[in-house]
């Protein structure tokens, strides 16, 4: 541990790294929390899916920073996902799966069309958070300023919501619109994480936590805590332990938290 | 206080007559006809109750005047102080909360989340607190405050979301068959005490229910839905045109109303 205090103070990469994973870790907390309690997890791994395709046609666009494309292009998508829900009559499951894997496919068809360069995307199957650069930090630090104050206002309506939509409904809460806000503020941290976290198990960042939290907390004051503390725990952990064994950082965070998960589920069986 | 200022409005013509109509309802999802023609008058002080079969519309009538559901007419509302006020404030009940009762959501996070600004998640302060163990004293549910809703039985569930849609004091107060689910003395508790707030805030209430029991009992006017109102009146008299056993056909009920009759008489008589 004190070899990598010495590191972070001496490789850039490393420093910046640590910081990215303290600013988009309490973000998948918080978000996490409404996330699993909506029952959305499937939802949000076709965000993932959605952004994925905004950085092939980002790619496509010749941007040399395909991420906002992405980014407009996963909002879009969480909106029209959450529009098609509320209208339609079919499964929430079906139509979620019709969208994911529309965006999946189409996604893998723009990037294999450019001349078989498929591998120079397959970064974002995996994610390397060491690559991050400052300015990219910047963003995670917008992103992350931008959630809370967000969180600060449609919070108390995205539980309602989730409670029921009815009596939502009877108090005056507008539950498409915060169902939109909400998903949209999913769909932008998902995306902007996607190239360090990889597509493949950015999910679990989102779920994981909350998960977790779930099992061991009565309230939403103790919910989000402990969400975010396990948040940042196995963001943190994660890192320190990726860089000494040399494997991908993401996946190495998803593998801490869900050793608390299990921790947390085998405390809730004991405890009631 | 309440009941002064009702009567108060009263003499605008207000209450006795009507405080709250539904004209020409109709809710048609794609082309499926869920309502045509709906028009009922929710008189103040009186408890409403919409009976009819599975699927008859009932719930879907609910979620029209909340707003929830589109639909066409209108809903007109007069206030007691006799000024036409097209939205009135609605209590709700839900039918099921179809929540994940796994939820680290307590009481008090609901009352948070659906009456203050407050972001529930950050800080729960002590007038906070104060207010809404004052809301749930109404139903005398004070010590749930911090229970988990998941951890509530269904009686004090429905007791909970009662409090909520009493908090504040609607003009509408709209319950979906609230105690499916409650045993026989927690729907008698549940009953006594809309009986109660129903005197004591002068509220419209409009319940959903397949009891025709304690309908019968509690009600003080009833309207037979399927698609449309049928009928409606008061339980005596939708017994005497013998309007409800037409429609349900329930001639398994017959004796049932017959005793209650003879009960009724007997009370007469004493």
């Amino acid at each position: 541990m004190i070899g990598f205090i010495n590191d972070i103070t001496e490789y850039g990469f490393l420093r910046n790294a640590f910081l990215a994973v303290l600013l988009v870790s309490p973000v998948f907390g918080i978000l996490g929390t409404m996330v699993v309690n909506n029952r959305m997890a499937f939802f949000s791994d076709a965000l993932g899916h959605g952004a994925f395709t905004g950085i092939a046609i980002g790619s496509v666009l010749g941007l040399l920073k395909p991420i906002w494309v992405a980014i407009v292009f996963s909002i879009s998508f969480a909106i029209i996902i959450t529009i098609v829900k509320n209208r339609s009559r079919s499964s929430t499951d079906t139509i979620i799966g019709v969208f994911s894997s529309t965006a999946i496919a189409g996604g893998l068809v723009i990037m294999s069309a450019r001349g078989g360069g498929f591998n120079k995307y397959s970064s974002y199957l995996v994610g390397d958070l060491l690559s991050i650069t400052l300015s990219e930090i910047m963003m995670l630090m917008a992103v992350f300023m931008g959630v809370v104050v967000l969180w600060l206002f449609v919070f108390n309506k995205v539980l309602l919501i989730s409670i029921n939509q009815s009596l939502a409904a009877s108090r005056g809460v507008n539950t498409l619109l915060v169902e939109v806000v909400f998903t949209s503020a999913v769909a932008v941290i998902v995306t902007v994480s996607i190239p360090w976290v990889g597509i493949l198990i950015i999910n679990s960042m989102l779920v994981l936590p909350a998960a977790a939290a779930r099992n061991v907390t009565i309230n939403v004051r103790q919910y989000h805590l402990v969400s975010v503390v396990i948040a940042q725990v196995s963001g943190i952990t994660g890192l320190v332990l990726s860089y000494y064994w040399n494997t991908a950082t993401g996946a190495t965070i998803v593998i801490i938290s869900a050793f608390l998960y299990f921790i947390t589920l085998a405390a809730r069986s004991r405890f009631g | 206080m309440d009941n002064m200022r009702h009567k108060n409005g009263c003499r605008n013509g207000c209450c006795g007559l009507c405080c709250t109509r539904i004209e020409n309802f109709g809710v048609a999802i794609g082309k499926n006809e869920i309502l045509k023609d709906v028009n009922l008058h929710i008189h103040c002080g009186e408890l409403t109750a919409l009976v009819g079969p599975n699927g008859a519309g009932k719930s879907t009538l609910l979620k029209a005047m909340l707003g929830e559901v589109k639909h066409t007419g209108e809903l007109k509302f007069m206030d007691e102080k006799g000024i036409r006020n097209g939205q009135p404030l609605y209590g709700y009940v839900p039918q099921h909360l179809n929540f994940d009762s796994g939820s680290p959501t307590s009481v008090l996070d609901l009352f948070m989340a659906s009456r203050f600004r407050f972001p529930a998640w950050l800080y729960s302060s002590r007038t906070i607190r104060e207010k809404v163990a004052g809301s749930l004293e109404r139903v005398k549910a004070s010590h749930l405050i911090d229970r988990r809703l998941g951890a509530l039985s269904g009686g004090e569930l429905q007791r909970v979301l009662l409090a909520l849609a009493l908090d504040p004091v609607p003009d509408l107060l709209l319950l979906d068959e609230p105690v499916s689910g409650v045993d026989q003395s927690g729907m008698e508790i549940f009953y006594n005490t809309l009986t109660q707030l129903k005197e004591n805030y002068d509220l419209s209430i409009i319940l959903v229910s397949h009891d025709l029991d304690l309908v019968l009992k509690y009600a003080d006017r009833i309207a037979l839905i399927n698609r449309t109102v049928l009928s409606s009146g008061t339980p005596q008299e939708m017994l005497d045109e013998g309007k409800l056993l037409k429609t349900f056909g329930m001639s398994w009920y017959k004796g049932k109303i017959e005793f209650s009759r003879q009960e009724e008489k007997g009370d007469k008589s004493v």
